[in-house]
């Protein structure tokens, strides 16, 4: 009896929860090329319930017919699963979520308060993947499952009976599978993956008149809400960079088996910084993530609707759309009788995450996992420089300005030494300070005591 | 005095600590306010209620638990969150006893109600110094609460871990760095190994355990849940009824010596309680 009550217990239970679909799991190869190893990808995610919509976007540089690109996928996709986006909308999430540096000048100390912003944006790097044609399937245990053309893209979808066959076909079709391989593709064939493979038709390429490599994306339903990066981590030598854009409606994705760590922001750095922002900005984010280990790093999380300062303007909601995210409707979307009719969906309530993850296989053994939370704070990596003022001032407010002033300069120096690794006495040198902190610039006042500080007026 | 609560409170607090401090958790002082006042509180509203003594200790647990694994951005989650898990307590009983672990039992409730919460598993990374630092923070308290929950159930999810990867053909560094995570450690440490809401016989125990890691593997690899520990402890909780009447055992006081006062030693359950105990074994047995 209560063997039966335990039993009927157990079942009711398993029954609150919803039944499988497929999984997803897979790898996003590099080419083995050395052209590309100092390369990053980009990858647009756009995540909501089970609805998943992947962009991968390449600034490969080489020569067309040796591009293919190697994704395992959930299930078989249908045609209409499969789109080649405009690079443009990439590039310009990219730069509208990159970090960015902001400057201020003083203003004349015996005038008023001060302050103008102007936005400076950082942005560099970029990414790619393998290649292919195709011959003897059958006879390896290769089944191709599917062939379209999309785009400038030959695609196929490939299963297989085991991971061997699939290599040697891969192999063979001039796809430079990393040693090692194997035993992956086996583990993702194993969690009943195909394989998404496609490379470039150069008729359609010429036909279609497109000079770069448009991103590919995919479309399909999948509760497991990954990234694979263990493929990567093969043929990279040292490590590879992974910029991840994703785009819910709920707010904040994060990695949910690698620890999160924002980078660092809002620090004030020396004015010379703006010459070498993208410098200072890798330099700094290497450093970081050398002394954290395992980290996956938060850019920039934000509402699509504004930002402040703008590195650029949001993307609006066409653009939105095109990387997947379809709960933009068009302007004839459902509203109540009394709402206006708006010509486009309001997009802040579109929320972007900007993750980036420099890993290996040491560090990160496993696929990057992922998860979407009710997380709606704003963040993004803001680097401040204030041009000191430069014109002549000659108030006792100037005097106690260029005391605080040589105290600010030596912090914004070690600041960016502290961050970035970068030598203190070169900083120095850039500031334009002496090495014992002095300013060699006539704007900064000769040494004062303390007390001079707390009371101006005494002397 | 020598009660495994208080090594609890103090290994609760310091991990508390060391994440706010070292390890950026998104959490602010703010939430953990408002989380152990809303613990409190309810803790002394329905003590009074229910005409029991008022104890801080397991109301400070609850609360320090969900200061370490809840996240939301909305200080009235933490709140209600303390609520529900304190609350629990007194309203899930069977036979006087209570059946779910608190804490779990209110991340559960809101994972599922709402989306504007949610767990960081990440957040602990997989520092070997901190799952260290974890193992001896609940070698500490396993001998004093009952550690053979938490060793039947690492047993069992170190072993399907292992055994998933050794199918896949994946190299052994995966399910090490999957058993590295330090909510992890938490939950096999402080949340399933909680005393109170275990079934009462060794055996019911061990049962339990491994169906907590059977149920969280499915849910974690075929379902793909983040939050797969959580709701499978939340799952399987309700049985723990049904085993204490299949396998009837000694039902757990904080304070093993036998206590003269045996209202003290059942502080936190209904005044009824004292006799509830004799009650099963003699009913089962």
């Amino acid at each position: 009896m209560s063997k039966i009550h335990r039993l009927a217990a157990l079942l009711t239970l398993t029954l609150l929860w919803p039944t499988a679909s497929g999984a997803f799991c897979g790898f996003y190869v590099a080419k083995a090329d050395a052209m590309l190893w100092n390369k990053a990808s980009k990858v647009v995610l756009v995540r909501d319930g089970d609805r998943t919509v992947l962009t991968m976007a390449s600034d490969y540089e080489g020569e067309p017919r040796e591009f293919a690109l190697v994704v395992p996928v959930p299930v078989v996709l249908k045609r209409e699963q499969i789109h080649v986006a405009n690079p443009a909308i990439v590039k310009h999430l990219d730069d509208f979520t990159a970090p960015r540096l902001v400057e201020y000048y003083d203003e004349d100390p015996c005038a008023g308060p001060m302050i103008e912003e102007i936005v400076v944006t950082a942005s560099k790097r970029d990414s790619s993947a393998s290649l292919a044609p195709r011959a003897r399937a059958q006879q390896l245990g290769v089944k191709i499952e599917a062939e379209y053309t999309v785009g400038e893209y030959d695609i196929l979808i490939l299963s297989a009976e085991e991971s061997g066959g699939l290599a040697t076909w891969l192999r063979e079709n001039g796809y430079r599978i990393p040693d090692g391989a194997e035993s992956i593709i086996g583990s993702y064939l194993k969690q009943g993956m195909r394989f998404f493979v496609a490379k470039v038709n150069l008729g359609e390429q010429a036909r279609l008149g497109v000079s770069q490599l448009r991103p590919l994306q995919m479309a399909f339903e999948t509760p497991k809400f990954m990234l694979p990066i263990r493929l990567g981590t093969l043929n990279a030598k040292g490590h590879q960079e992974l910029f991840v854009f994703a785009l819910t409606r709920r707010g904040r994705v994060e990695a949910t088996n690698y620890r999160s760590a924002r980078i660092p922001t809002d620090v004030e750095l020396p004015p010379f910084v703006q010459a070498r922002f993208a410098d200072f900005y890798r330099d700094m984010f290497v450093r970081q993530a050398e002394q954290a280990g395992a980290v996956v790093f938060l850019e920039h999380a934000w509402s699509m609707g504004w930002c402040d300062p703008c590195a650029a303007e949001p993307l609006d909601a066409a653009e939105l759309r095109e990387l997947g995210a379809f709960w933009l409707a068009g302007p004839n979307e459902w509203r109540w009788p009394w709402q206006p009719r708006t010509a486009q969906p309001d997009t802040s309530d579109t929320f972007v995450t900007r993750l980036h993850v420099r890993y290996d296989a040491a560090s990160f053994p496993e696929d990057l996992m992922l998860q979407v939370t009710g997380d709606t704070a704003s963040f993004q990596g803001r680097y401040v420089m204030r041009h000191p003022w430069l014109g002549s001032a000659e108030c006792s407010e100037a005097t106690r300005y260029r005391s605080v002033l040589r105290t600010r300069q030596d912090e914004e120096g070690s600041t960016l030494a502290r961050l970035t690794g970068w030598d203190r006495g070169e900083i120095r040198a850039q500031q334009g300070l002496t090495p014992n902190g002095d300013a060699t610039s006539p704007t900064v006042a000769p040494d004062e005591p303390w007390w001079q500080r707390i009371w101006p007026g005494g002397r | 005095m020598n009660d495994a609560r208080h090594a609890q409170i103090g290994v609760l607090a310091a991990l508390a600590g060391v994440g706010l401090i070292a390890l950026d958790f998104e959490v602010t002082g703010a939430a953990a306010a408002v989380t152990l006042a809303s613990a409190l509180a309810t803790q002394f509203a329905l003590s009074r209620l229910a005409g029991e003594r008022f104890d801080p200790r397991s109301a400070l647990i609850s609360g320090l638990s969900l200061v370490l694994l809840l996240r939301s951005d909305a200080l009235g989650w933490h709140a209600l969150a303390a609520a529900l898990a304190i609350g629990s307590k007194f309203v899930l009983r069977v036979r006087g006893k209570h059946f779910m672990n608190p804490t779990n039992f209110a991340l559960a409730a809101l994972l599922i109600a709402t989306d504007r919460v949610w767990i960081s598993s990440g957040q602990w990374g997989s520092g070997p110094l901190l799952a260290a630092a974890l193992v001896a923070g609940a070698c500490w308290v396993l001998p004093r609460a009952r550690g053979d929950v938490t060793l039947a159930f690492l047993g069992a999810w170190c072993a399907l871990l292992f055994g998933r990867a050794l199918w896949l053909g994946d190299p052994l560094a995966i399910p090490l760095h999957q058993l590295e995570s330090g909510a992890l450690l938490l939950f096999a440490g402080f949340m399933i190994s909680d005393p109170r809401s275990l079934p009462d016989a060794r055996a019911g125990r061990v049962a339990f355990a491994l169906a907590v890691a059977g149920v969280a593997y499915v849910l974690r690899f075929r379902f793909f849940e983040p939050n797969a520990l959580v709701f499978a402890l939340a799952a399987v909780s309700p049985l723990t009824p049904l085993l204490d009447r299949a396998l009837p055992g000694a039902r757990f006081a904080w304070n093993e010596k036998p206590h003269t006062r045996t209202g003290e030693r059942h502080v936190e359950d209904s005044p009824a309680r004292g006799s509830a105990h004799a009650d099963a074994a003699v009913a089962h047995s």
